[in-house]
């Protein structure tokens, strides 16, 4: 019995361990690997095409119908309410001319999640 | 279901006055304003040349394209056809009286009689099928030769759309005004947001042209439509056009000449109201 209640702790704690560096990875720390596929998303032209409307570091022929994406983090300190912008901008203005990404399936959220990753480093 | 409906028209009898409260008229003065203060450089007749009208450097570039256009055979090619006589003998002369003075600056027209709008498409190939002839596709083709050919006499006359008081005349008018500013299709832009909102600015490597003015230069060559198939000789009309700016909001485009591009014609060129009509044109 104490060998099982002391094995079952001790498990609880490997388990918490590891859905806190889960979390962890999740919310602070985007992978390079995600930086990196949330930077073709944004540049591919059939699905972010930010690149139509944005100055964008490392992208060719950019347009400028919206503001340069630069300084993002002090822009948008809140992670989530840069998210929240790409998700689906006309929640702050109703009138934009920029995509309801989220909304209207032109993006998945695991998508949107890995381009705002991407652009919180510009 | 009777409750329904009266509830029904009760509610737009109600909205309807708000929604029409400004008249054509104040609309087209709003409307041109808007342009003159956006780009008081630009002058006021050269709207009518879209996006060169506001970018030097593709101006240079169109100004050494038009020199020798590539819509200059079309006109030709337009020309002969309009001559050509039909079956019994008659020919476009005859259903097109005026042609030599010029009369596409009166289309699109409100039809008093249907209650319809009619575009010059449309009068064309009424004249087609009225004599025995079958008519002409719409978009491309004949239809924009002829089309060329009715503009090259037209050039310099100033557009001159009404909008008579009639309720179906306006209700055209709104319906086509309603278009103009809605956000469509799964990247939920409007014609207004590309065309009002941010000419002038780059849509990628496209800069976006004025509304004001889209409308004078059709039937129009590109460049684009030119390299687009073996078949494609570059030509197409206006509602070929609106079908493309559709396809780029990923939106269904509707059919050429269906009600629905009649009424935003209606509306898009009584917008360009006063400005001389100078198609056939080459755009990029
Ligand atoms: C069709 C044009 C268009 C496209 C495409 C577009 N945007 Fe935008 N974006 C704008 C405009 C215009 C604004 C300015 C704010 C507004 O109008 O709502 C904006 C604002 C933003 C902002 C806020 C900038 C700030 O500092 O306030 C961010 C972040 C952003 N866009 C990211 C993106 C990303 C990422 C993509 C691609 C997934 C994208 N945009 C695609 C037009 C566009
Ligand atoms: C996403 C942006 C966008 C939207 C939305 C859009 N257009 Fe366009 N449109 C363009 C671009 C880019 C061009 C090419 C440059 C130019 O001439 O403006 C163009 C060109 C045109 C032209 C040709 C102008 C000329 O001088 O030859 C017409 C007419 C036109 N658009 C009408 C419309 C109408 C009507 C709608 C709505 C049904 C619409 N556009 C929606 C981007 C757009």
């Amino acid at each position: 019995m104490r060998i099982t209640a002391r094995f079952i702790k001790s498990l609880a704690y490997v388990v918490s361990l590891i859905s806190c560096l889960g979390i962890a990875t999740q919310v602070a720390a985007a992978t390079d690997a995600e930086i990196a596929e949330g930077k073709k998303l944004a540049f591919n032209k059939k699905l972010g095409n930010c690149l139509a409307c944005h100055q964008i570091e490392g992208g060719n022929m950019p347009g400028n119908v919206g503001p340069p994406l630069v300084a993002m983090k002090a822009r948008f300190p809140d992670f989530e309410k840069l998210k929240a912008q790409i998700t689906d901008p006309t929640k702050l203005n109703p009138n934009t001319i920029m995509p309801p990404f989220g909304p209207h399936n032109i993006l998945s959220s695991g998508q949107i999640d890995k381009i705002a990753k991407f652009v919180h480093t510009l | 279901m009777n409750k329904i409906a009266n509830v029904l028209t009760a509610a737009c009898l109600v909205v309807t006055p708000f929604a029409l409260q400004a008249t054509p008229e104040q609309d087209l003065k709003e409307f041109r304003q808007l342009f003159y203060n956006k780009f008081p450089d630009v002058p006021k007749d050269d709207f009518v040349n879209g996006v060169y009208a506001l970018d030097p450097g593709s101006r240079e570039q169109w100004e050494a394209f038009e020199e020798f256009p590539a819509y200059e055979i079309y006109i030709d090619k337009g020309e002969e056809l309009f001559n050509k006589k039909f079956a019994n003998g008659k020919g476009f002369a005859d259903c097109f009286p005026n042609y030599k003075k010029g009369v596409k600056q009166n289309y699109p027209y409100f039809d008093s009689d249907t209650g319809k709008i009619v575009t010059m498409e449309e009068a064309i190939n009424k004249c087609l099928t009225d004599n025995g002839e079958k008519p002409f596709k719409y978009k491309k083709g004949n239809i924009t030769y002829v089309g060329a050919y009715l503009a090259k006499l037209s050039r310099g006359n100033k557009i001159n759309i009404k909008v008579p008081d009639d309720p179906r005349a306006l209700a055209h008018y709104n319906a086509g005004k309603k278009f103009f500013y809605a956000k469509r299709g799964q990247l939920n832009v409007a014609c207004a947001d590309c065309h009002i909102a941010y000419p002038g600015s780059k849509l990628r490597t496209n800069i976006l042209g004025p509304a004001l003015g889209q409308t004078t230069g059709f039937p129009v060559y590109r460049n684009k439509w030119a390299g687009k198939s073996k078949k494609g000789d570059g030509m197409g009309t206006l509602q070929r056009r609106y079908t493309g700016c559709n396809k780029q909001v990923r939106a269904k485009p509707f059919k050429a000449q269906s009600d629905t591009y009649k009424a935003l014609e209606y509306f898009h060129t009584y917008m360009s109201n006063g400005l001389e009509i100078n198609g056939p044109s080459t755009r990029m």
